[in-house]
Parts: C-alpha cells; structure tokens; sequence
C-alpha cells in the first residue's frame, strides 16, 4: 500500500465537504468505504491531490422512512444495510443484494453511496436502483437537486455528478406490499464482481404482472436498465414464453466485454440466465408461492 | 507420605506425545494470534527500502535508462542498473537449472514486468515515487508467447545472450529457444507395442502454467556489517542453506561470512526455492550503503514474475488390450519456461521426476520425451506444492486411463483395478526407471468405492442422465514419487538432497533439535518434535525444533517436494538414535549392568527380567555428571541421512460434481481422498495437509491461470482475477487412510503436503468430464471456469 501523496481532509459536516469540493474540484476524491478508491490509490491509477474523508459525519449515514420514501444515507454501510430490519421488511433486495457483495470485512466499510456514485459497471447497487426507480439526492454549494438512479450512468466510471458535488443521500419510492423482488447474481468467488447479475421487480394484480422493472450488472459500460425486458413480462401471466422474451431483451441488451470472467457470448447468456431467475424468484415473492 | 502411583506403560507412552499422536500444532499459538515473525516484520535500524521499475514490453531492447529524475525525489538514495551491478558480475545471476537469469535487464527485456533498476529510498514510499521517475527508452521487439512456435524457423530470438550456445546447462539444443531435450524408455518397443496393440488412444491435454500464489509474498532484508563484513540476510528461502552457498559462490564472500535467515514463511508451495533479482539487488544496495535494505514483493510483482508452475504441452498415448489391460504408454511433452530457465529440481532431471508417468499401473512398455523452450514469459517452472513435475505426469496418466475407459467401455473404476502394480510386485521396478518402495493400491481403491457407494453412485448417475441432468464421478489413483532423495543421482548445484538434524539433550531432559530444512507451515515444529519423543522417551511438549537460520542450524537442503519428513525426519529418527546408544551407555554405567542386559522401553532403559530401571530424564543429568570413562560428557549429536530411494506415497480419491447445465457452475457434491503415506506421524497435521492441498487442487483445477495476451500482456495478476477460493467455494473433504509402511526409512514414513494437489487436480477433472462422458467427450481443458464449462454446453447444446 504506497500510494502517492496527498491531502487528507476529515470534515465534521455536509457543508464543508461542499465548500471543500468548490474550492478543490477535480483536484480532490471523496473518501466513503474507500474498497474503489483505495485500492486504485494503492496502485497509484488514481492519485488524488487531496482526499476527503465523510466518515465523520453521522448526518450521512442512516436508513429510515420518509413519508412514501425509504431514505439511505450516502455513508451508510452494506453491513448496515443487511441489518435493516426497514429494508428487510420493505425491501428485502437490498440486503439481499449486500450479502452478496465482496465479504463481510469489505461491507463493514463499504457503503452504498459509494457503491452508487463510483460509476463502476461491475457495482451491484446500481442495477438495483434502477430496478427500484431510486433517485440520488445531489448537493453542492449551489443547491440541492434530485437525479433519477436511471438518468445517474454515463459510461464507465462516468456519471452525471459535477466535481462539487455530494451524493449525500439515495430516495426509493417505499415498494408497495405485494411487490416481489429479486437479484440473482453469477461469479467466481466471494468478493468477486458480477460475471453477470439481474434485479427484478415486478407487482401482479389479477394473475397479469401489473408492473415490472428490470436491470442488469456488469454487462455494459454501465449498469443497464432494459424496459424491453420489462415490458415482454408486463400484462402477461408471466408465463415460461414471457420469461423466455424478457430473457431474450435482456440478452439483446448486454453488451459484455471478454474477460476473465468469460467470453462475450457466455455473459450475454449469463445476463438471460440472471433475468430468468431472478424474474421466476420475483413472481414467486409477488405470489407468495 | 503417600507415594504418587507409578504410570502404566499406556499412560507413559501417551505422556510421550510422540508418533502417531494428533497434538495441536505447537507454532499455531503464534500464527492464530498474529504473532509470528515473517520477513516484513523485521525492521532493522536505519533500514532502507527497495522497489523495482519493472518492463513494460514482454520484449524489447532498451535504449536508454534516465534515471535523474528519480534521483531528485526526496529519499532516493541510488537507482541500481545492470550498469552499475555489471563491474560486480552480478548483473547476471547463475540459475538452478544450469542457466543463468538477468538480475537487472541488460541491453533488453524479456517478459513483461521484468526488473529494470532497483530505486533505494528512506521509505517505501518514496521508492515508488523514485520508480515512477525513472524512464526508460525502449525499441518493441515481436514478442514470442506460445511456445508451440519457439522453435519455428523464423521464431524471434529470445536469448541473444545465449544464441549461439550449444547448450545452456541441461544437455544439447538445436534452436536458439530452444533449452533441452529429455527422453526416457525405451522408444523402440514402446512404438512396436503400439503398433501392434488392439488399442490406442491418443489425447492432447495441457495443464496450464499457474502459480503457487502463496499468502505471503517472496522478500527480504539484507544488512552487511561494515565491522566485521558479515552479510545477513533475512528472506522467505525455502532452502536456506542452499541460498548461502550460492550467496558465496557469487559474490565470492567467505561463506562463513554469510548467514541467511528464514524467518516464519507464509507459504512457499515451490515459489520460495529459486533466487530472485530482489535478493541480489538488495545485498547489493545493502554493501554499497552500508545499511539494511527491505526489498517486498507487491502481490502483482509476485504473481508476474517469481516463479510460477507447470505450462507443460502434453500429447499422451496408451496402447491396450480390449479390455483395457495398458500394454505402454508414450508422451511427449512441450514444457514452456519462459524466458529464463529458472526451474528448480534436482540439476540431473531437466523434466524432474516427469518419468512417474507409469503412476500406479503395471505397464510394460513407455517412452517419454519433453522439450523445453524459452518464450518472453516470466521464468519458473516450479514444483507447486508437488514433487517435481510429478503433478504433471499423475495429470496425464490419470486423464489417459479414463479416456481408455471411455474407449474400451470399461467402467473407470475397474479399469484402474485391472491395471495396478499388485502388493505381491513391490519393489517394483518402472519402465520408465523407477523402484516403487511399497504400495497397496487394490485396497485403497476398493476402501473407498465402499465408502461411497461406488455402485450406488453410478446407478444415481444413470437415472439423471436420463433425465438429461449432468453428474460426473471422478476418480484418481495416483502414485506420487517424493523425498529427492538419494545423492547419487539427485544434487542442487553439486550439493547432494541429503538432509541433516542435530539434538541437543539438555541436563534436565528437555532437547533442542535443528535440521537443515524449514517449516513455511507445514508444521515442523510439532511433527519432528513427535519422531524425537518416541526414538528418545522424551515429552514432544519439551522438545524445541529450529530450522532456517545458518549459522545455528546443519546443513541441508530445504523444504519442497514433499522431502522433509522423507530425509530430514529420517534424520531425526538416525540422531535420535545414536543419543539413545550413548545413552545406553551412560545407563549401563550408571545402573552397573553391562548393555547387553538393558532393553528400552518407552522413555527408559530397564534391565531385563527385574524393575531397575533409569529414564532418559536420569540419563540425561548422567550425561553431564557420571558418564564412563573413555566417554565424553553432553549428549548431542548430529544425523545427515542420503536416502537410499525416494518415497511413493499414493492414494484413493473419488469427486462428485453436479453442473448447472445453464450457467456452468460446478458444485462438488463430495470429495474422498484416501491417502496412504506410510507411517503416520501425526494424524492431525497430515488432515491438514490433506485439506490444504485438496483447497490448492480444486484451486488449480477450477479457476487458476496466469493468462497472457498474443503481446505478451499478463493478463489477471491480481486476486481479483487469479483464483485463489475462499472457505466458501471449498468443498468439504472427507479424509481417510491405509498404512503401507516405506521399508527404507528409518519410521516408515513418506511424505503427505503434497499428494492431495497431485491426486486432487485429476480427481476434479475427471469429474467434471465425466459428467459430459455419455457426449462423447473425452477431455476438457483446465481450469474449468464456469465460462469454459458452459462452452461445452453450449456446443452440446444442453443448455437449452
């Protein structure tokens, strides 16, 4: 762990971590779980002249209702995440979801605001964000605005968040009871990235699916909210030919690179695979079978 | 005054803790807390730090090093080059194989990631901020990175140090890239029994280059003395005393001036025998300064350049009967070394001990020849946690027969039956050249088909193949040659594998034991502890066993294929010994009988027919009190012991996998692994052993790879993508054994850390393409990543 030099800044509240990005822009990385950040650093492919560390403010960390809303802080962590008995009650696929990130010393530190805001394709948050039509709470010194998790990705590691700029915290419309919910995810091993991976939301009302909203991790410069694949389940029984059409968008959607993980072929049949499962645990959830 | 109860011999023996006792590992009271002493720990005063500017090119020439600007960042101290190691003579270093390896590039660079200069600086830090300075110059060469084209016509040249050479240390060549060439058999009747054979199945199986990956990375500290010119180094040698000797014989220092110490190693599995650039540059920067300089390994660094395994190219043949009786066999092997040939085995064997091919058959007939080439990869071609090349030839043999069965139809647990060397043949002279020790192998087999329900299996097998679902039932029979082993035909730069203990009894009875190998967690300090306290009556509990520092320890030649307990615990056993017989003496003296009239019994001499009797204890305080005339005081000797023949151990091992026919994914529904390694000195640290060796095999077989690109790119040097699973991916292990005591050694023991990787590996392939037998397939490629298993479902088109 040799990184390069730099400042390290530790603010006690919101305000001067906005005034500290006003004045720094570029020049400065925000500092949350650090498992992006720190490992790039320690490698020297990022090497941040000054570092702002949020982990001293209590006002960034949380998970609670608001009103139609379930409010994450930016700084809370994916162990506090799979703790929340609100997320567990109301939205079971968020802590789902963190028990399958990385492992259980990387989610004491990690937090989902990172996990959001890195803009790196191969995060597990996102996706799910997508899924549940999130929006991420923006704040600068100029004012506040609210960007659809939807609207946040632009390319690998490129998002819409401006150099002064906070994520300070993550707004999910409350699911309404009933919904059923979902994310199946393929790796290689703990800790690993996504060789692939699918949320799914979807409600049924009178054995149609009502609604539905599916995206996809780790098969495209960004995570990829496909409504084709929604759309080929909404108004049907979410029957074996239904699944098979979401399964086929999603797959028309994936535009994995090759790695490591396996040929662009085989993610892009791991991406269906996903969608499937995730799609038939989802009903499952939504019918209580 | 009551009188404490005298012991039963039961309980005497049990107070012993000696063989065949499972007793917690006595160095885990340190490691579990955090407490042991690797070599990052040490941190000698006004220690400096070294870091290296690595190559960028897998091959090209430098033009030029500017080093100016790295000598302004704050703390660079020097900014070593080939130029200024070259007056020195050790720009150059010589390598285990014969060959030699550049320390530092000279006029050009072979691999990616190859050293280039060696910044020193204050601090770590600074060291990295000094390499990023540094800037070279370089004009591309084409790189050559499959070896199936090194020895084309008009394949780039690696070596231009060495072109014109007729050999560079193993024998003739005929190509510039090309190292040596090795055959064995006899190949004329090996082709006729081919030719006339009802039978033969020829298949192309690779096993991939990997890397031994140990937890810790390869480092050290070297610190000369200006006083009394004495250099010290601390590093992660798994051969220490073999590090000395090369130390000396390169620098010319008096050996007696030099003292390597290896600290607690975080593992080694062959990756910590060879001599790396980091050791030299260090020594050096440290004689130059004047003071101690750290060189460590980034994880990248370790699994980018020191030594990785395997990367053999294997096309094997068998020759049968019809009902699958093996009649001979053939290979012929392409064994990539990369751009140095920095493999480490004994100097004799340039494929190592590859000729164990025969494995556990009864064949008549083989021939094997394996060709070594240089390409612009990183060097190695270590033994990972195996007995040299050992691993690679149980692969073959075991993938060969089960391809056999498939071709012959004979169920692939019965066609191992029909082809193992028998009880009744031991010692059993190889075709391939080898006297197996001992073996029992029917019984192995047949243990574990009963264990799990062979039959039962295959039955369950059927019915879900029916049901278009994917079981594979793998089986591994393997024999594994290890404990090299015997000096007339096994040396390390001329040093011959004997290996060595010294023993200390102490006035009180306690005893200090040093032997020349080390422990990287294998357990030695509670293991050899256990041989001592049976040959001596003595507690393990008070027995301290040290390794790894030269200027206390006997000379001997290290850890690695499985050779420890096969020479240097049969050393302890002979040391052991010859306390015991001066001990005789002194209790005879002391008791006033003559020898002839004492038996042992335990931890003490009695004299036969009555209850006199003295305990080493006694004996022990006798040493340094009351001994006969003629003799002298203390009671300490030393054994060096040249083993007259290697060891077999051999197993059983049986996998059971279900594959998800939609994603790929493997899931071992079972693994039994019986093995059989003679006498068993300590059933706890051997299931371990076996346990770790198995995680390594399944490892190896499902995910580990260093992969480059057609530029020379190493591609995945990071644990975010070389596998290395976690307790969660392991599967659980079921353990067993047989006791086929080795005639030779002084216990009768064989050796263990290493069998579960070599058995292991074929047990999960096998599985695996057994699953896809009823396909038609024959052979799968390592790993079996998800992505390459789904590949074949994919062609098969089961996946729909």
């Amino acid at each position: 762990m040799t990184p390069g030099v730099f400042e390290y800044h530790r603010p006690k509240a919101v305000d001067e971590v906005l005034a500290l990005l006003g004045q720094l822009g570029d020049d400065a990385k925000v500092l949350a779980g650090g498992h992006s950040l720190v490992p790039m650093m320690k490698l020297r492919l990022a090497e941040p002249a000054h570092l702002i560390d949020i982990n001293a403010i209590d006002a960034l960390r949380g998970i609670r209702q608001d009103g139609a809303a379930i409010i994450i802080g930016a700084a809370t962590t994916q162990a506090e995440v799979i703790a929340s008995d609100l997320l567990v009650a109301k939205c079971s696929i968020l802590p789902e979801a963190a028990a399958q990130i990385a492992d259980p010393q990387v989610r004491n530190c990690a937090t989902v605001g990172g996990n959001c805001a890195n803009g790196d394709p191969g995060n597990d948050d996102p996706a799910i964000m997508m899924a549940l039509d999130a929006s991420y709470v923006l704040r600068s010194q100029g004012g506040e605005r609210q960007v659809a998790a939807r609207d946040f990705y632009e390319g690998v590691y490129a998002t819409v968040l401006a150099d002064n700029e906070l994520l300070t915290e993550i707004r999910i419309p409350t699911p309404a009871a009933g919904v059923g919910m979902s994310y199946q995810k393929i790796k290689r091993k703990v800790g690993d990235y996504a060789i692939a991976a699918a949320a799914v939301t979807l409600a049924m009302a009178d054995g149609r699916c009502a609604d539905a909203a599916i995206a996809l991790t780790n098969v495209g410069d960004t995570a990829l909210f496909s409504s084709a694949a929604a759309d080929a389940i909404k108004g049907t029984s979410v029957d074996a030919a239904a699944i098979d059409a979401a399964a086929q968008a999603a797959m028309a959607a994936a535009a994995p690179a090759e790695d490591l993980r396996g040929t662009v072929a085989y993610r892009t049949a791991m991406a269906g695979q996903m969608t499937r499962r995730a799609i038939v645990q989802a009903l499952s959830r939504a019918t209580g079978s | 005054m009551s009188e404490a109860r005298e012991l039963t011999l039961e309980e005497r023996e049990a107070s012993i803790g000696g063989i065949g006792t499972a007793r917690k590992r006595k160095e885990d009271a340190r490691f579990i807390r955090g407490q042991g002493n690797y070599v990052d720990d040490i941190k000698l005063p006004g220690m400096l730090h070294g870091d290296f500017v690595r190559s960028a090119h897998a091959h090209a020439l430098i033009k030029s090093i500017s080093t100016e600007a790295a000598l302004e960042v704050p703390g660079v101290l020097a900014v070593v080059t080939a130029k200024d190691l070259e007056p020195l003579g050790l720009h150059w270093m010589p390598t285990l194989a014969g060959d030699k390896a550049a320390v530092l590039a000279d006029k050009k660079v072979h691999f990616q990631n190859q050293e280039i200069a060696f910044v020193v600086a204050t601090d770590r830090y600074a060291a990295m901020d000094g390499v990023q300075k540094v800037e070279v110059e370089y004009e591309a060469l084409p790189p050559l990175i499959d070896p199936t084209t090194a020895l084309d016509d008009d394949a780039p040249i690696i070596r231009d140090d060495v072109a014109s050479n007729d050999e560079v240390g193993q024998g003739p060549r005929h190509h510039p890239n090309h190292i040596f060439e090795w055959n064995v058999g006899d190949k004329e009747a090996t082709d006729a029994a081919f030719a006339a054979a009802e039978i033969t199945i020829r298949e192309k199986i690779a096993y991939p280059r990997c890397h031994p990956s140990p937890l810790e990375t390869c480092g050290c500290v070297a610190s000369m003395d200006a006083t009394n010119g004495k250099l010290t180094v601390y590093g992660t040698f798994q051969a220490p005393h073999v590090v000395r000797t090369v130390v000396s014989l390169i620098t010319s220092l008096a050996e007696s001036n030099i003292r390597i110490v290896s600290p607690d190693i975080g593992g080694g599995f062959g990756n910590k025998v060879g001599a790396y650039p980091g050791y030299i540059c260090a020594a050096a920067a440290s004689i130059v300064t004047g003071h101690p300089v750290k060189w460590i390994e980034s994880r990248i660094d370790n699994l980018s350049t020191t030594a990785f395994a395997r990367d053999y190219h294997m096309v094997g043949e068998l020759a049968a009967d019809k009902d699958g009786k093996i009649l001979a066999v053939r290979a012929e092997v392409l064994a990539d070394h990369g751009a140095f040939n920095t493999h480490a085995q004994p100097m004799k064997w340039p494929a190592g001990l590859f000729n164990i091919l025969t494995g556990s058959y009864d064949i008549p007939v083989g021939h094997v020849s394996v060709n070594g080439v240089y390409t612009n990869k990183a060097p190695g071609g270590v033994a990972y946690r195996c007995s040299f090349r050992v691993t690679e030839a149980a692969y073959l043999i075991e993938r060969l027969v089960d391809v056999l069965a498939q071709q012959t139809e004979v169920d692939k647990a019965e066609i191992r039956l029909r082809n193992f060397v028998q009880p009744a043949q031991f010692p059993y002279k190889s075709c391939l050249g080898w006297e197996y020790d001992s073996g029992d192998y029917p019984t192995a087999l047949k243990k574990v088909m009963a264990a799990v329900d062979y039959a039962g299996l295959r039955k369950e097998q059927a019915a879900k193949r029916a049901a278009g679902e994917l079981m594979g039932i793998g089986v591994s029979t393997f024999t594994e040659i290890v404990g090299a082993g015997p000096v007339r035909n096994c040396d390390i730069v001329g040093l011959g594998m004997f290996d060595s203990c010294e023993i200390r009894v102490h006035p009180t009875g306690s005893v200090i034991a040093r032997l020349g190998t080390k422990s990287q967690g294998q357990g030695h300090e509670t293991t050899f502890a256990q041989i001592i306290a049976t040959e001596l009556g003595i507690p393990s509990d008070n027995i301290v066993i040290e390794e790894g520092d030269t200027d206390t320890a006997p000379y001997g030649l290290g850890t690695y294929g499985s050779r420890s307990t096969p020479v240097a615990g049969a050393a302890a056993a002979r040391a052991a010994r010859k306390i015991r017989e001066k001990a005789k003496q002194i209790a005879a003296h002391v008791l006033e009988v003559s020898e002839q009239d004492l038996e042992w019994e335990v931890d003490r001499f009695k004299v036969a027919g009555s209850d006199v009797s003295m305990t080493m204890k006694a004996i022990a305080m006798a040493a340094y009190s009351n001994v006969p005339e003629g003799l002298e005081h203390g009671l300490e000797t030393a054994a060096y012991y040249d083993p007259p023949n290697f060891t077999y151990p051999f197993g059983a091992y049986i996998c059971v996998v279900d594959i998800d026919r939609f994603t790929g994914d493997v899931k071992v529904r079972r693994f039994y692994a019986l093995d059989d390694c003679g006498t068993r000195i300590n059933p706890m640290v051997i299931d371990g052993q076996i346990h770790g060796g198995l995680a390594e095999a399944f490892a190896i077989a499902m995910g580990q790879e260093i992969i480059y690109d057609e530029t020379g790119n190493i591609l995945g040097a990071s644990l975010m993508d070389y596998f290395l699973p976690s307790a969660v991916e392991t599967p659980t292990w079921e353990t067993d054994f047989t006791v086929t005591p080795c005639p030779h050694h002084p216990i009768g023991a064989k050796g263990i850390g290493e069998s579960p990787n070599v058995g292991g590996v074929p047990a999960f392939s096998n599985a695996i393409i057994d699953a896809f037998a009823h396909h038609g397939v024959r052979h799968m490629s390592m790993p079996h990543t998800q992505s390459k298993v789904w590949q074949t479902l994919n062609e098969l088109g089961l996946n729909k």
